[in-house]
């Protein structure tokens, strides 16, 4: 936020010892002026963090599991460099106590640095998230060579379309629930600039969501590309529909196989897709896009947000890693109904979504299955767990469709020790 | 700073929000003069004007009404944000200058006639009005643990009222199911804001904790604690005795504002813009005093509008301020909140509702209204 730094100098950060008042004492009229204002310091000790803790008691997600007293107290009067404070992060779960389909986070950081300032919090947080990943001892692998992927091509009378999408952050600016207008415009035409730079098979162009044209949104609509203002309270919440649709957009590539979100719940979200079957195809594209874009933003000196510890940072502690989500869309009426289904898709470390994404239900035999995991595995690991998984699948409707039974599979085994 | 921290010093165009297609109040009178000498400061307890204005940034336009498309998040937001505040003000309450003195009048006595509302046509009668408890932030800003202070002086308040105001408090966190049905039965209850217009403002974050209702045993007063304002309260009963209902409402605030000033926590207020409250279309009063009236054949005479106007009333449908009308059926309130006292905006609307009452029975009649069209009040 721009105006971090005069912020700092007012006092917020730098008020923690006053001479003790008595702590949590209602007794406030000895220390009002007369017009009874009250300065933000001595706020403070009249509110110690016990009188701040929120009622978590009907709630079902990782923070409100994470979150004691004990570390609230800790961390309530922190800020990180932006300005960005413990309530700012935990605001969203909060005002969301669960939700009908997922185990949602229920924190979301406002910067890079964050996940160190609130680390009290994160780190539980993605342990439980993450099956159990220390992010204070263990390295996450990043792997973005696609040549390694085997058996990437799917039996296309299954899988009807193919897809891998990630977000990546821009060092140096806040992340989309705390940054200001002037920063997620910075953000855009970083991005933008970058983009343009790109050839050949990736070369496109861009949408701004406050300019297109209605023929435009239109099209944008038909191909399945646009995005709109977030009404889901998990993100209004979290702050990340401000301003819309200011600074918001979408690129794609003229073959319509590579498109990038600028400004929506990451700074971008980057997508391959195609119809069809060959996951290899599309992850290939995949990495060589990302690559491309990064040399690019390089060539300015700007840079990914990633670390060793949490790989590429983004908004949702839940895609840190990889924040890879590699998927199809695939035809399963026989096993879909099949009891053992679950079971199947858990030891496979995949998840089931509805064709409309993420809070929806499956229509029709149609389903969306993608790769559980996101840390404490490469790229090219959790596309090739996607590939045998959906194989798998295919190879259990077949034995289905001739009257033969199916196996559940051995469960994957967790990060390598 | 680290090296690669771009605390880059965007300049004032490069923050300024895009309004061009804004039609707000906020959006009219926001320069980027006025936002460049503004976006370093903040209150004492560190609001913004980028806090200020988000939710007239977020939201272009309503339908039926001109919004502010501000709100403040403290007392103080309204003197360290004056360049911006002042002239809002200044539209949205006819013309109300900086150095303009607001009265405040709340002696029910000096209200003439209002027991006698034709409730044929008047079915029920209703005043509220906001308070703003002194030495807290307002709801776009509080923290979990002021809001849960004003609750419990609030409830340490009303719980003391006794007479014709002895009642009880349901917080929304615990209310039992049949308590809740009562209370929607009686339309008394309060739900979570879903107007983009208050949830952009900050004002839903962490429902339902310390939110509530209170009413009176006879369910003639009612007041809400942590919605829009600290307070709401409200005055209500079927039929049309205004007067009665006016009575109550001033008794009882007054009876709730001894007992807050006591703990030295009294209401907000001050001789310029009168009781300060969280939108600026509330200073002054806060009062919407109002009827729900039968005017079918007069809401669609020509100069329905026109005849609002001069008498300075408002419609709105019987759903309350983002509705439509249903059955002929309206609720007309006072206009002003600014400039005038409380007894002043009521005796408006006393009187305004007669009238309309009466070319109402004329025009069943069959008979011409014009000649009773008032002058600009």
């Amino acid at each position: 936020m721009a105006n971090s730094f005069t912020r700092l100098m007012s006092g917020r950060n730098a008020a923690v010892v006053l001479a003790s008042l008595g702590a949590g004492t209602m007794a406030t009229g000895f220390l009002m002026s007369e017009n009874g204002t009250l300065a933000a310091d001595t706020k403070k000790k009249l509110y110690p963090p016990s009188a701040d803790f929120p009622d978590l008691r009907k709630h079902n997600n990782c923070m409100a599991s994470a979150l004691t007293p004990a570390i609230y107290a800790k961390l309530r009067d922190k800020l990180t460099p932006n300005n960005w404070t413990l309530d700012q992060c935990i605001q969203t779960g909060v005002d969301n106590p669960g939700h009908p389909f997922i185990k949602t986070v229920g924190c979301v950081a406002g910067d890079e640095e964050s996940y160190e300032v609130f680390a009290e919090l994160f780190d539980p947080v993605i342990k439980d998230r993450h099956n159990g990943y220390d992010p204070r001892t263990m390295k996450h692998p990043t792997d973005l060579d696609a040549s390694k992927i085997t058996h990437g091509m799917f039996d296309e009378n299954y899988v009807l379309s193919s897809r891998v999408r990630t977000g990546r952050s821009i060092r140096g600016l806040s992340l989309p629930p705390a940054c200001s207008r002037s920063e997620r415009r910075e953000v855009e035409r970083v991005v933008v600039t970058a983009l343009a730079g790109l050839k050949g098979d990736l070369a496109g162009r861009y949408y701004s969501l406050g300019e297109m044209t209605e023929q435009e949104q239109q099209q944008l609509i038909d191909d399945h590309f646009l995005f709109d203002k977030p009404v889901s309270p998990l993100l209004t919440c979290a702050f990340m529909a401000r301003d819309w649709p200011d600074a918001r957009g979408i690129w794609h590539n003229n073959e319509k196989t590579f498109l990038i979100w600028i400004n929506e719940e990451d700074h971008t979200r980057v997508i391959s897709m195609e119809k069809g079957g060959n996951m290899k195809r599309v992850f290939e594209r995949f990495c060589r896009g990302l690559k491309q874009v990064e040399k690019l933003i390089q060539e300015r000196g700007w840079e990914f947000m990633w670390n060793e510890h949490l790989g590429y940072i983004l908004t949702c502690p839940s895609n840190l890693g990889t924040g890879l989500r590699a998927g199809v869309h695939v035809r399963l009426p026989k096993l879909s109904k099949d009891p053992r289904f679950s079971q199947i898709l858990n030891n496979l470390r995949l998840q089931k979504r509805g064709t409309g994404g993420v809070d929806t239900a499956a229509t029709g035999n149609v389903f969306d299955i993608s790769n559980n995991d996101r840390l404490g595995k490469s790229e090219v690991e959790l596309v090739q767990l996607l590939v045998d998984g959906v194989n798998y699948l295919i190879e259990c409707e077949k034995r289905l469709e001739k009257g033969q039974d199916i196996k559940i599979p051995a469960p994957v085994p967790q990060f390598k020790k | 700073m680290t090296e690669t921290c771009q605390y880059l010093n965007f300049k004032t165009e490069e923050e300024f929000p895009d309004l061009s297609k804004h039609n707000n109040h906020m959006a009219k009178v926001l320069t980027k003069e006025i936002y460049g000498k503004l976006r370093d400061k903040q209150t004492p307890s560190g609001f913004t004007l980028d806090d200020v204005i988000q939710t007239g940034v977020d939201n272009p336009g309503h339908p039926f009404i001109m919004t502010v498309g501000c709100v403040a998040g403290d007392e103080e937001s309204y003197e360290v944000f004056k360049e911006l505040f002042d002239p809002i003000i200044s539209d949205r309450h006819g013309g109300y200058k900086p150095t303009d003195k607001h009265k405040t009048d709340l002696n029910f006595e000096n209200l003439k006639g209002g027991d006698d509302l034709d409730p044929n046509y008047v079915l029920s009668s209703r005043v509220r009005t906001g308070r703003s408890v002194k030495g807290y932030t307002l709801p776009p800003h509080t923290s979990r643990g002021e809001r849960r202070a004003i609750e419990k002086l609030s409830v340490e308040a009303l719980t003391s009222l006794d007479g014709e105001f002895k009642g009880k408090y349901y917080p929304l966190k615990s209310m039992t199911d049949a308590e809740q049905e009562q209370l929607i039965s009686d339309h008394f209850l309060f739900d979570k804001p879903v107007s983009p217009l208050l949830t952009c403002a900050g004002m839903a974050r962490d429902w339902p904790d310390a939110r509530g209702i209170w009413h009176n045993d006879n369910k003639t007063f009612l007041v809400w604690v942590n919605e829009e304002d600290h307070l709401r309260v409200i005055s209500m009963q079927k039929g049309g005795n205004m007067r009665e209902v006016f009575r109550r409402f001033c008794v009882g605030l007054q009876k709730i504002e001894e007992i807050f000033k006591k703990h030295n926590h009294g209401f907000m207020w001050n001789e310029h813009i009168g009781y300060v409250l969280t939108c600026p279309s509330n200073l002054g009063t806060g009062l919407r005093g109002g009827v729900h009236v039968k005017l079918p054949k007069l809401s669609t005479h020509a100069k329905f509008e026109e005849i609002l106007t001069r008498l300075r009333l408002q419609k709105r449908g019987t759903g309350g301020v983002d509705t439509a009308s249903v059955g002929g059926v309206f609720d007309i309130s006072n206009a002003d909140r600014l400039g005038s006292s409380e007894v002043q905006q009521v005796q408006l609307v006393v009187d305004g509702v007669k009238l309309m009452v009466e070319m109402e029975k004329k025009l069943e009649k069959g008979e011409a209204i014009d000649s009773m069209i008032p002058a600009q009040k």
